[in-house]
């Protein structure tokens, strides 16, 4: 298919679907924010950005005054890409539009891992020609440097609308720190965002993603990850800070045999803050495999902690844990865990657990003199600091910084 | 000095202590034997401070001081602690984490480590505390914590249970370390009151004094060995005879 009756129709297939409701979360009514911000200029020079929007962005991660520990960067401001830069040979960083640009091939990967027509959020996106970041490591390079993007709301009731492309070619390796944040404290806005992630034969991916919002923002990310033999994705993803709607539930299908997907999350909502978020794994391959562990936390707010591993090939093996600790009386925690084989010699399972801390555990640890705030905090720390298997010791680091930026609050 | 004086104890509105008396002398190491659900854990948690172990009658003076209202944490800080027969696995905190806890300003890794390869718990200091301790590892690692914790009063709960007879002389000598066994008993700050339901600790460790617990009483006191030869000849039915005759004086 040539990419013109190709993009043609996405278009049509994205029109007929622009008012189809998600099958999940609460209805977002897209007329309600404005679809144009007047675009930023670009900064060669990232450093350059205002300082109050740096240091939001380092708060989710993404660090601009010194670039020295990154082998590239992306920042999109509202809908307009304002800096992209990579430095080292094995990386490719650029906007979407310029990837359409410079490689006719990327039409194989448009719409592929996510259906142009999912909701009227992916078709949003296809209608309102957004931008967003393309990210590549080329084949059998491996780069130890994480590449890091944010996505950066700063316009007050604005769609930010992002389409992103993440390849990993045959045997390469790469990390990805996104933080997708917001410049004001309290304005309503709406981040849609799209990714598609294509992890190729024997390639690696790992991708920490850090969400900061404020509790009048709605967020739909739809994200789908295709992994080929022998190809590994570890996603990670931290939502601790507050946001008034946020729904999404990426799948990742293991086409290659012995392909393997790892997803963590953290998933915190205080008072006002209403999450839906879950993972899901269609392990199709033999031998292919995945887990799924999420912590969610309610200081007060609705959080609904899905799960879904489906098995169709032989010796398949899938684990899902889903752990939900109410901290505050009015929160709720909802935790669904979705099996589904449709083979003999497949190995699925899950465990979920939602309470509150345990009284016979705090008291443990306070007769060995820790007070009752102490004990709490630091079960609650020890609750959300997953030790995540494969992840760089220095991304392991940053994740941990994450987290403990975050933790004041919850305490 | 801990004097406990004619206490009684409530737990769930059933009373389980009923004037429990006794006093452990600065330096000195109790052991109470007893059967089954006679009361003597009741007793260290009581002690110890936990919330659900209700003082109604009676008090409690450690080192001078009426600590009978006083909450757990601050019992603790205040030179208590208590190993536990079955402590509760906290998921996400690591052993590592607990033995700082009780160290708190005393030490830091090298500390820990060092505690660790004490007690034979290398391996266990990155792990969940307690999750899928085998019961001889629980009673290690409960004893790392208290050698961290340091406290003048150590409640010690069936140290010896489940324990295969290879580790039971290490937990005899980590109990000794802990209660200054090796000092004269004049420069001995530690006391400790020992729950034993077999006596085997008797073989390891000394003790002045035993008590032998009846439904919720002290039924008697004196030499533990001799106390320990008693139970071993006629049970503990002699000991509630014991007491039945005492209290029909």
């Amino acid at each position: 298919m040539s990419e013109s009756s190709n993009s043609g129709t996405h278009r049509e297939r994205a029109k007929a679907a622009a008012a189809k409701a998600a099958a999940l979360g609460e209805d977002i009514n897209l007329s309600d924010y404005q679809a144009e911000a007047e675009p930023s200029a670009y900064q060669k020079d990232p450093s350059q950005l205002p300082r109050e929007a740096k240091q939001q962005m380092l708060g989710a991660g993404v660090m601009l005054d010194d670039t020295s520990q990154r082998s590239g960067t992306y920042i999109q401001l509202d809908n307009a890409p304002v800096h992209s830069s990579f430095t080292y040979p094995g990386i490719e960083v650029m906007p979407v539009s310029q990837a359409l640009e410079k490689y006719d091939w990327i039409s194989d990967y448009w719409w592929r891992a996510v259906a142009v027509d999912a909701d009227k959020y992916t078709a949003n996106i296809e209608l309102s020609q957004s931008d967003g970041y393309f990210i590549r490591s080329l084949p059998g390079q491996k780069t130890v440097l994480p590449v890091q993007a944010c996505l950066y709301l700063s316009k007050a009731r604005l769609a930010q609308n992002v389409h992103n492309i993440i390849i990993a070619e045959e045997n390469s390796e790469m990390h990805i720190i996104t933080g997708c944040t917001t410049a004001s404290a309290g304005e309503p806005g709406l981040h849609l965002g799209v990714s598609e992630f294509y992890i190729k034969k024997g390639a690696k991916i790992t991708f920490t993603m850090i969400h900061s919002w404020n509790p009048e923002i709605a967020v739909r990310p739809r994200t789908g990850v295709i992994v080929e033999d022998n190809g590994l994705l570890l996603s990670n993803y931290v939502l601790m800070k507050p946001v008034r709607s946020l729904q999404m539930y990426p799948a990742a299908r293991c086409i290659g045999e012995n392909a393997s997907v790892r997803y963590n999350s953290v998933l915190v909502a205080g008072e006002g803050s209403s999450l839906d978020v879950g993972s899901k794994t269609l392990l199709e391959a033999a031998g292919s495999r995945t887990e799924i562990i999420s912590r969610a936390i309610s200081t007060g707010g609705n959080i609904i902690a899905r799960g879904y591993i489906e098995g169709d090939a032989p010796d398949v093996k899938g684990h899902l844990e889903c752990r939900g600790l109410i901290l505050q009386d009015n929160g709720s925690i909802h935790a669904v865990p979705e099996l589904k084989g449709n083979l003999a010699g497949i190995d699925l399972s899950h465990e979920a657990a939602v309470g509150k801390i345990a009284e016979e555990e705090l008291e443990y640890l306070m007769s060995r003199g820790l007070s009752r705030n102490e004990a709490t905090a630091t079960i609650v720390r020890g609750f959300i600091h997953v030790d995540i298997e494969g992840l760089p010791p220095m991304l392991a680091a940053e994740l941990q910084r994450a987290i403990e930026a975050s933790e004041q609050d919850l305490m | 000095m801990l004097e406990i004086k004619n206490l009684a104890v409530v737990v769930d509105d059933r009373e389980i202590l009923h004037d429990v008396s006794l006093t452990i002398q600065t330096g000195e190491t109790h052991v109470l034997f007893g059967p089954n659900g006679s009361g003597k854990t009741t007793l260290l948690a009581a002690i110890m401070g936990f919330p659900k172990y209700q003082v109604v009658r009676g008090k409690i003076v450690f080192r001078g001081k009426n600590i009978t209202k006083m909450s757990l944490d601050e019992r603790a800080r205040l030179g208590i602690g208590m190993s536990f027969q079955r402590p509760p696995a906290v998921r996400g905190v690591k052993t590592r984490d607990m033995v700082a806890a009780c160290l708190g300003e005393r030490g830091g890794e090298d500390v820990i480590n060092q505690l660790a390869a004490r007690t034979n718990l290398d391996d266990f200091l990155d792990r969940e505390i307690n999750y899928g301790f085998s019961g001889g590892e629980i009673k290690r690692s409960e004893m790392m914590q208290l050698l961290a914790q340091k406290p003048e009063l150590a409640l010690l709960d069936e140290p010896e249970s489940g324990v295969d007879l290879e580790n039971i002389a290490l937990i005899g000598e980590l109990i000794n370390e802990l209660l200054e066994k090796e000092c004269p008993i004049i420069d001995r700050k530690c006391m400790g009151l020992i729950i034993t339901h077999t006596g085997h600790i008797l073989d390891y460790v000394d003790a002045r004094t035993g008590y032998v617990m009846c439904n919720g009483r002290i039924g008697c006191e004196g030499d533990p060995h001799e106390i320990l030869k008693t139970i071993k000849q006629k049970g503990y039915g002699e000991c509630a005879s014991c007491l039945v005759r005492r209290s029909g004086q």
